[in-house]
């Protein structure tokens, strides 16, 4: 791909070129070439802004400045002023709006870059995990001390207010979580950190405990202060052996210096936190396997309700956070939840950690505000795509995400946008996918992920997977047949309102949005036999998979 | 993970396991985890033992623990925890166990080339073991390093950035 200083995007969806959308690009064509920026400036479309109110819109990007409604007087001053001079036209921005359709549209958004902005990792790489006194030296443990000094309600709300939402894939509001663990009667409460990171894609929450394991520590003993616990546990999957490790020597350090344990910081306040490790499931990422699982036994998941809140760990109520959820907890306590509700959008506070992976030129994790774009993911952080390709679609990651296409890249990412969209956001894995990428071939080995690790409790998953799995490499082989779409619907249907747990409802989605969004590309498969990115092999006999 | 394993005692082993984490039940995992990292997989004996020894031990559990039957941990409780999770071998492994990461993200990375060049480098499917058990070959999930995918692991060396001109060397290394 080239490199390009700036980009502008014009929306060309039909009510956009009623209103006149052909002439601004035409336009937009000449004056860059008058200007002399045609080689340093690249124009495209897009479609489905959903601003019927400023249409035609035109975006420019790496400043993300969004100007409608244009018409072809305007195109001059915008190439002039912001592409030649660099400076932004406020005039012509449309005005800011809340969520409307597909598009968020923020203060923070108004002719700035969205910025990469670290609350999570703030700490992790820039201090020592391993002394707890580089932790306290970066504000370490003062959000506990101040959450003891108030009550139990002050945290609660505190949280409610800031809306943060938890980060593990399935976006439930965090304050109100507590305070539903915090409202039981029950004397003994737990406290679970949900470590058991395997979404595929996803290493965010390693980064974390790897580097910076005390804010764990810490937004644990603040959430037992809150709902009523005194005994915790972090469940890191068994993979992560330096997390483990380093957790172990934090918990240590914290009970040297009697930030956990008995009568912390003199408020009465008796709490201790074991590290269990997982031994390989996909499954205990889900909550109720995952307690099963520290109870010794299979990570099976359990019929909901009762929920964990009520009844979880040996049926005591037990509040059960991700580890991008609690890392979030000490900064809106010493920051404020107006602080928080700052970042991201309005319906979606804070920041999103995300692990840009695929064909990207700049692989790794990044944290910004909530609701910022694939393509500025992509654009920005990413350092676009690897030469000489084009962007096909993205796969968020393991089994709460969809596989988002092209079209779909203007829209923000945050909860409720994706909802609205129809897709998940999941748990913040973006796997950018190039034309080189044969959607058939994907969602086997996504449907391949899935049937390895469904625990075999309840029958649609079991055999739902297991069956889909078969089609789609029928499929990929050319020996399939317009009927068996037919039966892969029926499947996604069956594994979507008949699984127990997570897992086999979400192994519907490869299924669904790939008939939804690429089902040319599935037929030609079988209608053609062949494979239009050249990825599978028609030739291979359909091995037992 | 599976240095040697003959000449290691399992007695010792497994003793060792249980005292370290003791008989409630939150400690099921945990020692047959360590169990099959010191003897490189779980045999029945392991089991008997590990069963008999947590009965000899008075169990401390989590006040309120669901049940009494919890005590009286059962061989095919053991047994099922073994076959269920993906870390914990059942069966003798080769010397060494070559795990390689089929997810989606390393798929896209190179992977899909690379899986073929790792079965025909090492002459196995996955779930096989070769006749002189030096190499053991199985796929594994997200090991949570894409960063730097493809990835394989070997015992508990992690290659990253991987290709297949590479193979050779790195198999090389183990014996």
């Amino acid at each position: 791909m080239k490199f390009t200083r700036s980009m502008v995007l014009v929306s060309t969806d039909p009510e956009s070129m009623r209103r006149g959308a052909a002439g601004v690009y035409t336009r937009f064509q000449q004056e860059l070439a008058a200007f002399g920026l045609s080689a340093e400036v690249s124009l495209s479309q897009f479609t489905d802004g959903g601003r019927e109110d400023a249409l035609p819109l035109v975006i420019v990007y790496p400043e993300a400045s969004a100007y409608g409604p244009i018409t072809t007087e305007d195109v001059k001053r915008i190439v002039e002023e912001h592409l030649y001079k660099g400076r932004v036209v406020e005039e012509l921005l449309a005005p800011v709006k809340e969520l409307s359709g597909r598009i968020g549209w923020l203060k923070a958004r108004k002719g700035s870059m969205p910025m990469e902005k670290r609350v999570v990792l703030r700490r992790a790489g820039r201090i020592d995990p391993e002394n707890i006194e580089d932790y306290i030296a970066e504000d370490g443990y003062h959000a506990l001390a101040k959450a003891l000094e108030g009550t139990r309600m002050e945290v609660i709300e505190e949280l409610e207010e800031s809306g943060l939402q938890g980060r593990g894939g399935a976006g439930f509001p965090t304050g109100r979580k507590w305070r539903f663990v915090s409202m039981t009667k029950n004397p003994k409460k737990y406290v679970v950190c949900n470590a058991d990171e395997s979404e595929p894609g996803t290493f965010k929450d390693r980064v974390v405990l790897e580097g910076d394991p005390h804010s764990i520590l810490e937004a644990m003993t603040i959430a037992a202060f809150a709902v009523g616990a005194d005994e915790g546990y972090i469940y890191v999957r068994g993979e992560y052996q330096l997390a483990q490790r380093r957790l172990e020597k934090a918990i240590l350090q914290a009970h040297e210096y009697g930030l956990l344990g008995k009568d912390i910081l003199g408020s009465g306040l008796n709490f201790d936190i074991h590290v269990h490790s997982g031994a390989g499931a996909y499954v205990c990422g889900e909550e109720t396997a995952l307690l099963e699982s520290i109870e010794g036994k299979r990570g099976e998941p359990r019929a909901r309700p009762p929920y964990p809140t009520t009844h979880g760990l040996w049926g005591k109520p037990t509040l059960v956070n991700n580890v991008e959820t609690l890392a979030n907890v000490a900064p809106i306590l010493l920051n404020g939840s107006e602080w928080y509700r700052g970042l991201g959008t309005p319906s979606s506070p804070g920041t999103k950690t995300y692990t840009i992976l695929g064909n990207v030129n700049f692989r790794g994790l990044i944290e910004v505000p909530m609701g910022i774009t694939l393509r500025e993911v992509i654009n920005i952080y990413g350092q676009g795509l690897q030469p000489g390709s084009t962007f096909k679609l993205a796969q968020t990651g393991g089994s709460s995400g969809s596989i988002i296409p092209a079209s779909l890249q203007d829209t923000p990412m945050d909860f409720e946008s994706f909802r609205k969209a129809g897709v998940s956001l999941g748990s913040g894995a973006l796997l950018i996918c190039d034309e080189r990428t044969c959607v058939v071939d994907l969602a086997m080995t996504l449907m391949k992920f899935f049937r390895f690790e469904s625990c075999g409790k309840c029958t649609p998953c079991r055999v739902g997977t297991d069956r889909a799995l078969t089609i789609l490499t029928k499929i990929s082989r050319g020996q399939a047949q317009l009927s068996d779409l037919d039966t892969l619907e029926l499947l996604a249907t069956e594994l979507e309102i008949a699984s127990n747990c997570g897992l086999g409802q979400t192994a519907s989605v490869p299924i669904r949005d790939t008939l939804k969004y690429f089902r040319a590309e599935v037929e030609a498969h079988i209608r053609l036999g062949v494979c239009p990115s050249g990825v599978c092999d028609m030739a291979a006999e359909v091995e037992t998979v | 993970m599976l240095k040697i394993t003959e000449e290691k005692d399992l007695k010792a082993i497994v003793e060792a396991a249980v005292e370290h984490h003791g008989a409630q039940a939150d400690a099921f995992i945990p020692i047959l985890l360590e169990i099959n990292h010191e003897y490189g997989y779980i045999p029945g004996d392991a089991l008997r033992l590990a069963r008999k020894l947590m009965h000899d031990l008075p169990g401390n559990f989590p006040e309120g623990a669901a049940s009494k039957e919890m005590v009286h941990v059962s061989e095919g409780q053991l047994y099922g925890l073994a076959s269920f999770y993906h870390m914990l071998h059942t069966e003798k492994t080769g010397r060494h166990v070559v795990q390689f990461c089929e997810s989606a993200p390393c798929h896209i990375q190179g992977g899909r080339e690379l899986w073929k060049g790792i079965q025909q480098s090492l002459n196995l499917k996955p779930g096989e073991t070769d006749p002189d058990r030096r190499f053991t070959l199985k796929t594994v999930s997200c090991l949570g390093v894409c960063g730097v995918g493809p990835v394989m692991l070997v015992d508990d060396d992690l290659y990253g950035n991987l290709t297949a001109e590479q193979l050779a060397d790195i198999f090389a290394r183990y014996e």
